[in-house]
């Protein structure tokens, strides 16, 4: 940030630390740390003026990774802290690391403020739709009837979903990706230059507590029927382009359709306007299975930021004041006692005008 | 610093000779504006030269039902020529604005004390909702006190006919009728409150005259009955101004106090600040006075919860502000596993402990001093943490400064213990010299280290260096993990965690070198009794240890403002005493930290009723003891 001599272009090295990287051989967060040190070169971010966030759990020992400032925090707490931080000096870049125990469970009243103050921050939130680091309990992702140590005969509690979460608290940037997804970085991108809190599911494999949950789309084989990735201004296609998504305008819901000879208009395929919420509401309520995932960038309509918000209020509220201690402390309604015992009363007139009593 | 002795016989009413002290109470339903009529009476009193304390008890409850026993609100003032440190143990004098207020507080009242009662709310359904038999104003059982019983409800009407407010309206203009009475009975200045309420009804011009008029026609009715001599024959009394050193004063709460304290304290640190906090009783009062100080420095941030207000004022410490947060004690139990990774990260913080009546919710606005052992003990892991404790309304400013210094000089979060009756109570302040107050300006790191830099290297203090994110060259990683010796770093090893535990507990206990020694706020440095407390029992041990000690009594006062780390000579003192009394609003928890430090057979006096500590009950222990 005060760095005044030019810097050669970094690179996805220069973004590395010297620590030994934890994570289970095999899981997902490598990729997803791949793709972000791949990212910050590009963006042209600087080591010294980004801070990485994060709470507690597998995803949330990302900092220690990444060559910047980061803060390891506690459980749930991330988006508080990062909050303080942003306040504290908005010229920062913050990122927020986080999971789906971490960022619904015990820390989701925390994100929903975070996300409804729209702090200008990142939020990539690890869905692996279980607890990793405490071996393998669900978590609020999973799916109705998952065995795990603590539900051995299957969860009977039904999971958030994330990106209605975002969308329902207030965000103004909601995105989607996964973790071996070469599109990854693009996502990455498109939160880091929208101004305010944008919030991005990624999903995670977790090889030893919840393998392969994702492989109905994520896999090769899987990813045309399974992927819809959004673009804004394009049709939303799948399939090879056979297969749109629509708009059934007597349920005024979504729906699949058959696209003939690319022919899109057509079958009126909806073309994607990320600043369309409620077009968005319906993309982060499709239910998969019945629709392909919708990956990429769902929502993006950006609105003044919470920093800025406060910053241009202190400022308002500072104008034209000179901060003068002794003033402050001599506020209120005061009085002078002489050199005897002798009292006389001072500015009893401007009474009701200091601190109340 | 002298006496509240009885006023022996007590307030008469007829008697117009000239009073060292007098304790007066009023007493009304929530609704009755009583403490504003407390807190224009303590202004005027304050003009007028007298030393005085307060004493504000009202219920939790925003608006109760309306003459209820728990709807009662009071506030009492302790006012007069000598030095005052308590609100007085009894009134001389009771205002009671219903029949619940009167049931609630006449007790309290001296034998031959004088009650004010407006009969004009002494109506059978009043009566009833007091749990009143009969009407005791006829009835002859407050035959022990002077009774002087007069229809405030309708004077005040009568008075403010012309104005042509409703029934409703115009009887709220009560609390200033009984106030202009009260004001002419002390013979004090109308003044200040007409400029007030001018002030306060600026946008309703005929609230303000009505309000002015039932004043002037409360003062007036003192006047009248004097001269006229008429029913008990009123008469003024003569409170004399106190002898108190000269220069600039003005009234201050403990929760304005403390709010100015942590400005002069960031701003002679040298550090803008955020504060980060959330709703609470009675804690709340400081987050109100510091949002308006943006011009300071200041950015407020009410979070969503006690979690976010302590972890984002983590954040701005680590972005280099100096965080700070507030709360009560089920606030500050809220905040421990987050007041542990400030511990852990080593950054400074300050939390402010406005404690309340407890366990759970308790009693959120009576007063108590038991979360020491939350302050001291109150988390998980080893967790040392310097804790300082404000003594009045007055002292808080300067224990907050402290809070600040310690924290930024030593890298560590820091508690700061008040209490309802601190927060809320208010009393005269000599306006400080802010010129005799030295900064201790903080610098941070912030240029890249020969070997590269170690985010745990320790200076001669064991303080860690303080680096502010935007550093080119100083990247580093903190976290809440044990962390490695001098590099910060993720680690686990058995050697490592003794080492740093080790460094962080002689850390918080070096702070001791940089404190003053224990001094002796009373008495001699050895002998056969000393009275040791902390906290808000400062005013009523001090004058019960005056008092033993004017009837030749070997009683020393003592009283500790830094309860973690102790004052390194305090031991030593403390052994110098054949016996030792602690009187606190709790179960005896300083006793337990006293006996544990020192192995001396501190004996406690606990008093946990909520209200604070009368002067006679802590003098019949100093008795008891020297038996």
């Amino acid at each position: 940030m005060n760095d005044m001599t030019p810097v050669a272009k970094m690179t996805p090295k220069d973004w590395e630390t010297d620590q030994e990287v934890r994570w289970c051989p095999g899981c997902g967060d490598y990729a997803i740390l791949k793709a972000v040190q791949r990212t910050l070169p590009e963006i042209g971010a600087r080591p010294e003026s980004t801070v990485f966030v994060s709470g507690i759990g597998c995803s949330s020992r990302f900092p220690y990774y990444v060559e910047s400032y980061g803060f390891h925090t506690i459980h749930g707490r991330a988006p508080a802290v990062a909050t303080g931080v942003k306040l504290a000096n908005p010229e920062l870049d913050v990122w927020i690391i986080t999971g789906d125990g971490d960022a619904l469970s015990i820390g989701g009243n925390h994100t929903m403020h975070i996300l409804r103050r729209n702090l200008d921050c990142q939020i990539l939130l690890f869905n692996n739709e279980i607890y990793g680091l405490t071996k393998g309990q669900y978590s609020p992702t999973s799916r109705e009837g998952t065995r795990s140590p603590s539900t051995p005969f299957g969860s009977v509690d039904r999971p958030a979903k994330p990106a209605a979460f975002a969308l329902g608290s207030g965000a103004r940037f909601v995105a989607r990706g996964f973790d071996v997804s070469k599109n990854l970085p693009d996502v990455l991108k498109a939160a880091y230059a929208h101004k305010g809190a944008a919030f991005v599911e990624i999903f995670q494999n977790c090889i030893v507590y919840n393998k392969d949950v994702f492989a109905d789309f994520t896999e090769k084989k899987n990813a045309d029927d399974g992927q819809l990735w959004l673009e804004n201004g394009k049709p939303m296609l799948f399939g090879k382009g056979a297969k749109g998504i629509a708009l059934d305008r007597e349920a005024l819901t979504l729906k699949v359709v058959d696209v003939v000879d690319g022919d899109w208009q057509a079958a009126d395929v909806i073309v994607h306007d990320v600043t369309n919420r409620s077009v968005a509401h319906m993309l982060v309520e499709m239910p998969f299975g019945s629709f392909p995932m919708a990956l990429g960038v769902l929502y993006d309509d950006p609105a003044p930021s919470f920093e800025s918000a406060v910053v241009a209020q202190n400022e308002q509220a500072a104008k034209g004041k000179t901060p003068d201690l002794q003033k402050l402390v001599s506020q209120g309604q005061t009085w002078t006692v002489g050199s005897g015992a002798e009292t006389d009363a001072a500015e009893a007139g401007s009474a009701g005008s200091g601190p109340e009593l | 610093m002298a006496s509240v002795a009885p006023l022996s016989p007590p307030i008469d009413p007829a008697d117009d000779q000239s009073l060292e002290s007098v304790v007066v109470r009023f007493a009304g339903d929530s609704g009755d504006g009583m403490q504003l009529t407390g807190g224009q009476f303590t202004l005027s009193t304050a003009l007028a030269g007298n030393d005085l304390a307060t004493f504000p008890d009202f219920p939790a409850e925003i608006r109760a039902p309306q003459g209820t026993l728990f709807g009662v609100s009071a506030f009492q003032i302790n006012f007069g020529s000598t030095d005052i440190t308590t609100a007085g143990d009894a009134p001389d004098v009771l205002v009671a604005m219903n029949p619940a207020a009167l049931k609630t507080n006449v007790k309290d009242l001296k034998p031959g004390g004088l009650i004010i009662a407006d009969e004009g709310e002494f109506n059978d359904r009043n009566l009833a909702k007091a749990k009143y038999e009969a009407n005791p104003l006829t009835d002859g059982s407050l035959a022990q006190w002077q009774l002087l019983s007069l229809n405030i409800s309708q004077l005040t009407l009568d008075s403010v006919k012309p104005f042509g407010l409703g029934n409703k309206e115009a009887l709220r203009c009560k609390n200033m009728w009984t106030l202009g009475l009260a004001l002419w009975m002390f013979d004090r200045d109308r003044q200040p409150i007409v400029a007030w309420l001018k002030a306060k009804f600026a946008k309703a011009p005929e609230l303000a005259d009505a309000n002015i008029a039932a004043l002037d026609a409360g003062h007036a009715y003192g006047e009248t009955a004097e001269i006229s001599g008429e029913g008990l024959g009123l008469k003024q009394h003569h409170v004399p101004s106190a002898a108190v050193p000269s220069g600039l004063y003005r009234t201050v709460t403990g929760a304005e106090a403390i709010s100015l304290g942590l400005v002069a304290g960031t701003q002679l640190a040298g550090l803008p600040m955020f504060f980060g906090g959330y709703p609470i009783t009675p804690a709340s009062a400081i987050l109100h006075h510091l949002s308006r100080l943006k011009e300071y420095g200041v950015t407020t941030f009410q979070a969503e919860d006690e979690i976010a207000a302590i972890a984002s004022a983590i954040g701005a410490s680590y972005a280099g502000s100096l965080g700070i947060t507030s709360s009560s004690g089920p606030g500050i139990a809220l905040k421990g596993e987050a007041i542990g990774l400030a511990i852990m990260t080593e950054l400074p913080l300050v939390i402010v402990n406005s404690q309340r009546g407890g366990p759970s919710t308790g009693l959120p606005t009576k007063t108590e001093q038991s979360d020491l052992y939350q302050a001291v003990y109150g988390r998980n892991g080893d967790a040392p943490m310097p804790v300082i404790a404000a003594r009045s309304p007055a002292d808080a400013f300067e224990c907050a400064i402290e809070a600040c210094r310690i924290a930024v000089q030593y890298m560590t979060p820091v508690m700061l213990l008040t209490d309802g009756y601190i927060a809320n109570a208010a009393e005269p302040w000599k306006v400080p010299d802010m010129a005799t107050f030295a900064p201790f300006p903080v610098t941070f790191m912030d240029t890249a280290q020969e070997g590269g830099f170690l985010p745990y290297a320790r200076d001669e203090k064991l303080k860690r260096p303080w680096v502010k994110p935007g550093t080119p060259g100083l990247m580093h990683r903190i976290g809440g993990i044990e962390k490695g010796v001098n590099t910060g770093h993720i680690e686990y090893s058995p050697a490592n965690h003794q080492a740093m535990t080790d460094i962080r507990q002689n850390k918080v206990l070096g702070i001791a070198d940089s404190l003053p020694d224990q001094d002796v706020s009373l008495g001699t440095d050895s002998g056969k009794l000393v009275v040791v407390g902390w906290g808000s029992t400062f005013g009523p041990i001090h004058q019960a240890v005056r008092r033993a000690r004017a009837k030749g009594r070997d009683v020393s006062h003592v009283h500790i403002r830094h309860i973690w780390p102790l004052p390194k000579n305090l031991g030593t003192l403390l052994k110098g005493y054949e016996k030792i009394i602690v009187p606190e609003m709790n179960t005896g928890q300083l006793k337990t930290v006293l006996r544990d430090q020192y192995l001396v057979d501190a004996k406690p006096l606990n008093k946990v009723s909520g209200q604070p500590f009368r002067i006679a009950e802590i003098e019949a222990a100093i008795e008891d003891a020297l038996k």
